[in-house]
């Protein structure tokens, strides 16, 4: 890494490159994805999967993750677990801006991704239409292992993005949420 | 000293058995009708067994299935029928693997593997076009980069059962039969339910059993 009398000679200027915080970004991330601490946001069915992959047979608690957080400030994910109702959506939306960055969102099941076989009035076709989601878990209700994959493409996620960057709008599904002015 | 005995029960789980499934480095074992993605089935010379009837889209609740067919070029034909199915696909955030497109299909042409181990980070990852659902020149479905398939998962594919007697036979039981198909021939069909429950079902289909009366439910009420 230091190449002939670099870090001695010149200081850092010597170094090929920012092996400093390099690692420091890795310790960071390191710490991220092994204690995502979830949010409790079970809706429907899909939270009882989300109960039993937390449970012994499954135990979340390898990944650092098994205290369901019932309060969003202490909440790192938010598991969106079964169809989310129009009535629903600002709650779940309050629930996501009062989470502290950084802050991720995994959509489990196909009603949480796009309504699934409730296509109706009643229910929000797509939790992606109200908040950013990072990884979508398909099945219904996904079964433990599934949530669990979709957990560990979280964990890829946060390996490989970027450290300070805060998502833009209009990522996540493409779709720009806008924010009312208060 | 009524709170050691509350140790004493953890201290008791430290020499029992474990219960914890090691996700990532094992998976637990799935029965043998446990509903996964969609694999397209070919017959054992090669040629797709969907004809494009869209029966499957029609029968899907959450109309998940889009189906488009074509004829079949006459010097190069895709399938045997008369029409294949030119677009097939199917969007898994939409998808409750309910099999019903399984029982609607009169060719066998869909079925379900066991592969539940799947998630996306791209809604566009999730509709599964028909370069992904067919299966491949060894009979084997796609492993796509964001599937956790296994070795020997893909042995129980193109498992199906036909729930209900198309003749509404209420006593009608299903069971669950392997399509004659790609790089698997033909299998012999589970037990019925009275044989099964005695015997254990092997996860990988290895059709042992020589229960000749069983009519893997084709041909309506037995």
């Amino acid at each position: 890494m230091a190449r002939e009398g670099g870090l001695f000679d010149r200081g850092l200027e010597g170094l090929s490159h920012n092996f400093l915080t390099g690692n420091l970004e890795r310790l960071v991330k390191w710490a991220r994805y092994n204690s995502t601490f979830p949010a409790t946001f079970g809706l429907a069915c899909c939270a009882i999967e989300m109960m039993g992959t937390g449970a012994a047979h499954y135990d979340l608690a390898r990944f650092g993750m098994e205290v369901f957080r019932a309060s969003p400030r202490q909440a790192d994910l938010m598991i969106v677990a079964g169809r989310v109702s129009q009535k629903m959506a600002p709650v779940l939306r309050q629930i996501y801006d009062q989470m502290a960055e950084p802050k991720w969102v995994i959509s489990m099941g196909v009603c949480a991704s796009t309504g699934g076989m409730f296509n109706n009035y009643a229910i929000v076709q797509g939790v992606d239409q109200i908040v950013p989601v990072d990884v979508y878990a398909p099945g219904c209700p996904p079964g433990p292992m599934t949530l669990m994959h979709a957990i560990l493409t979280l964990h890829e996620k946060i390996k490989t993005g970027e450290l300070t960057k805060r998502r833009g709008a209009g990522e996540g599904a493409g779709l720009v949420i806008e924010q009312r002015p208060r | 000293m009524g709170y050691l005995e509350g140790f004493g029960v953890t201290l008791k789980q430290i020499f029992g058995d474990r219960v914890t499934t090691q996700y990532p480095k094992q998976k637990a074992p799935k029965p043998e009708r446990a509903h996964g993605r969609h694999v397209l089935n070919r017959y054992e010379d090669g040629m797709e067994k969907c004809i494009g009837c869209e029966l499957c889209a029609g029968v899907c609740p959450a109309r998940c299935i889009y189906v488009r067919g074509a004829d079949n070029p006459i010097d190069d034909p895709v399938s045997p029928g008369e029409r294949y199915g030119y677009v097939y696909e199917i969007n898994y955030l939409r998808c409750i693997h309910c099999d019903m497109c399984v029982e609607a299909c009169p060719t066998e042409a869909i079925t379900e593997t066991k592969l539940f181990e799947f998630s996306f980070t791209n809604r566009l990852d999730a509709i599964y076009t028909k370069d992904e659902l067919l299966v491949d020149d060894e009979g084997r479905p796609r492993r796509l980069p964001w599937e956790d398939w296994r070795p020997g998962e893909e042995i129980p594919t193109s498992a199906w059962m036909r729930a209900t007697a198309p003749a509404g036979n209420a006593a009608f039981e299903g069971v669950v039969a392997w399509s004659g198909e790609l790089g698997f021939g033909v299998r012999e069909p589970e037990p019925d339910q009275a044989h099964a429950d005695t015997s254990v079902a092997p996860l990988a289909g290895s059709g042992s059993h020589d229960h000749g009366e069983t009519d893997h439910g084709h041909g309506g009420g037995h």
